[in-house]
């Protein structure tokens, strides 16, 4: 019994930070209909910023630790923001298609700068906030593991009160129905899709910095194999829906978790993508997703 | 120029500067010189492995130019960096073996990653001698691969006396890379072994060489109540088992082979971590014979101040070898350099006195090192 609840535990941590970055790339999807496949990448500079920022912030107590969240979080906004002003504005209006090559291309261009800047051994992140590990019966938790949970919580109630509650969150909304008509109504659609970018990136790196806290490790190829399951995490709980990619993420984390708890250990990530194709073929709009209609 | 001319002019430009080469150099000298190959992971997941038994390399290379070269010519280090990704040592090797003409290949630590050449240089007839890869695969390619150190069935064996007479485990748990084959060879070594010595193996679970998160397959193994675990991986991933494991509240000893050998090692882990933790591998610095502690000095003096590990002083004594069967040929053509690096026998080196057996690979002591406030500790050494 103890197993099952500590293995549930492994999993909602585990969930709780494809969550994350999954609130990422949903967020970008619901706003302008596009899949930023560099967002992973950004999740590695977030973690890279965390590292370096680390070493000049004295450290150890919770303020700290904020400091550097926030911090990098501020560096990656201002990443994101960069990048689709040089990669995707000026193919605005153009296919789907380019879009999506380009941002493959800028995510390739990061990991492959983060190699030649950083150089590619691993490295070890420092611990931001105190460690302790709490030891309830026979489960043990890990204090990295309730600030997954905590932030993840945070992020997401801040997340959804800016798109529902405030006038930028309605310029996005407005932007995701129609950008014509937006326009039209006086919203500077580059501004508000700047913003967008900016949001999501944040949560990007607020996910390096949880996931390297979680798992000590960095390297510039950290963010792929996090970013595609975050990904397939957003498709399964349906990709725009900022609940979804809580859910989705969640129920991904578990499911890798019983999976390799089982013996599959060597199938974890061949789950996530048969997760995808399933979820795909048998509910495309994701499970808390609404079917849209093609209205003709 | 148009706007969209100059930008892609610069984009040009930008991808030309940055287009450089992955590391590599060579050791060059005037006039005739003797080209020996080297591959080895001096960046990416095995960094360390690659860069110590690359500077134990090079310290060979230089004290025999110093003292003359061998057979009257310098020694020139060809070598290049296979970032510890499959594929990229076999691109080397080729490179090496049909541009730069080398008349022997030194490589690799890695196991995976030496049967990744082995086939290219055995039918290529160019000697190739791994520093420290233990896997016995390597050497069956064929005659022309030889290694300097022990293989894992005795590297198994010994761990699972170890587990038994030191540790007192009756029951143990076993957790093993299923991506390297060095892994999942030791690991089937040290079973075998620890069944045919009456102990209780209560799980056996795998994990992926890369992956981050081992919480699920601890937990396992926790459920198991070993008396210890056995972790015959890689230091990247050790490093963070060790430290997962310690999290989830797991305190029984955990140890594994040489492929813990790692300063990162604790670096990864945390040195609060790393208790009750240890590790097998080829050389102390702590030894007390005269060869091995003129090599500590020498490596010192070259490095800064720096301690050399198993892997600089295997990678040390692999050129010295190839040197010595050089001179006793008299010559770098095939065969007969192939016969005289087979026919070594009582060599001493920096990790003790190397015979190769029929099957070219090495019969040599191991030791047992343990970690304690941070710090490596030689625990106790085991001969063959």
């Amino acid at each position: 019994m103890t197993e099952l609840l500590q293995q549930l535990i492994n999993g909602l941590a585990l969930g709780a930070i494809y969550a994350l970055i999954a609130l990422g790339y949903t967020m970008v999807y619901g706003v302008l209909r596009f899949i930023n496949f560099a967002h992973s990448d950004v999740f590695m500079v977030g973690a890279f910023a965390g590292y370096f920022l680390a070493r000049a912030v004295p450290g150890g107590s919770a303020l700290s630790g904020i400091a550097v969240l926030l911090g990098a979080m501020a560096i990656c906004a201002l990443l994101g923001v960069i990048i689709e002003k040089l990669a995707y504005r000026p193919l605005r209006g153009r296919s789907t298609l380019t879009v999506l090559i380009t941002a493959i291309g800028v995510s390739l261009l990061l990991q492959n700068l983060g190699q030649r800047i950083f150089g590619a051994n691993p490295r070890s992140f420092p611990s931001l906030f105190p460690v302790h590990q709490f030891h309830l019966g026979g489960v043990v938790i890990s204090s990295a593991q309730i600030l997954v949970f905590a932030v993840a919580l945070v992020l997401l109630f801040a997340l959804r009160h800016i798109v529902l509650h405030t006038r930028v969150g309605t310029a996005m909304r407005a932007l995701s129905f129609n950008p014509v008509a937006a326009s039209l109504v006086g919203i500077n659609n580059d501004r508000i899709i700047s913003f967008t970018f900016a949001l999501g990136s944040a949560l990007a790196a607020a996910g390096g910095i949880l996931y390297a806290s979680n798992y000590p490790s960095i390297d510039p190829l950290m963010g792929t194999l996090p970013g595609m399951k975050a990904f397939v995490a957003a498709v399964l709980g349906g990709i725009g829906n900022i609940a979804g990619a809580a859910f989705g993420g969640l129920a991904l984390g578990l499911i890798e978790t019983i999976v390799v708890a089982f013996g599959g250990s060597t199938y974890r990530d061949a789950v996530a993508f048969a997760v995808l194709i399933l979820i795909l073929l048998l509910r495309p709009e994701g499970l808390l997703g609404k079917r849209t209609a093609e209205k003709v | 120029m148009r706007r969209p001319q100059i930008r892609i002019l610069m984009a040009v430009a930008a991808v030309a500067v940055l287009a450089g080469c992955s590391k590599s150099g060579g050791e060059a000298a005037a006039g005739a010189t003797i080209k020996v190959g080297e591959f080895a992971s001096l960046t990416g997941k095995e960094a360390t492995f690659g860069v110590s038994s690359h500077e134990g390399t090079l310290l060979a290379v230089e004290e025999l130019n110093a003292a003359g070269g061998v057979l009257g010519k310098k020694l020139e280090l060809v070598y290049e960096d296979n970032r510890s990704t499959p594929g990229e040592s076999l691109t080397i090797a080729k490179k090496l073996i049909n541009n730069d003409k080398v008349i022997a290949i030194l490589g690799e630590v890695a196991s995976g990653r030496s049967l990744e050449v082995a086939p290219f240089a055995q039918s290529s007839r160019v000697p190739q001698i791994s520093p420290s890869s233990t896997n016995p695969d390597v050497t069956k390619i064929g005659d022309y691969i030889f290694r300097v150190c022990f293989i894992d069935p005795f590297q198994g064996k010994l761990l699972a006396g170890f587990a038994k007479n030191t540790l007192k485990a009756q029951k143990v748990a076993l957790f093993s890379d299923v991506a390297a084959p060095y892994s999942v060879g030791l690991g089937k070594f040290f079973k075998e072994a620890w069944l045919a010595g009456g102990g209780e193996l209560v799980s056996e679970v795998k994990y992926t060489g890369g992956d981050k998160d081992f919480k699920a397959q601890l937990t396992v193994i926790k459920n198991a109540k070993p008396d210890a675990i056995m972790v015959p991986g890689y230091y990247t991933d050790v490093g963070l088992i060790v430290a997962q494991a310690r999290q989830l509240g797991i305190t029984v000893p955990m140890f594994g082979g040489d492929g813990w050998e790692a300063p990162e090692l604790i670096q990864i882990a945390g040195a609060e971590n790393l208790v009750n933790t240890y590790y097998s591998t080829h050389f102390s610095p702590s030894s007390t014979d005269p060869l091995a502690q003129k090599f500590v000095a020498a490596y010192k003096a070259k490095y800064s101040g720096k301690v050399p590990d198993a892997m600089a002083a295997l990678g040390y004594d692999s050129v010295m070898v190839l040197a010595d069967a050089i001179k006793r040929a008299g010559t770098t053509d095939e065969p007969k350099l192939r016969d005289a690096i087979a026919a070594t026998k009582d060599f001493p080196g920096a990790t003790g006195i190397t015979t190769l057996d029929a099957n070219r690979d090495a019969s040599k002591s191991a030791v047992i090192i343990t970690v304690k406030d941070g710090k490596f500790q030689y625990l106790e050494t085991v001969a063959p």
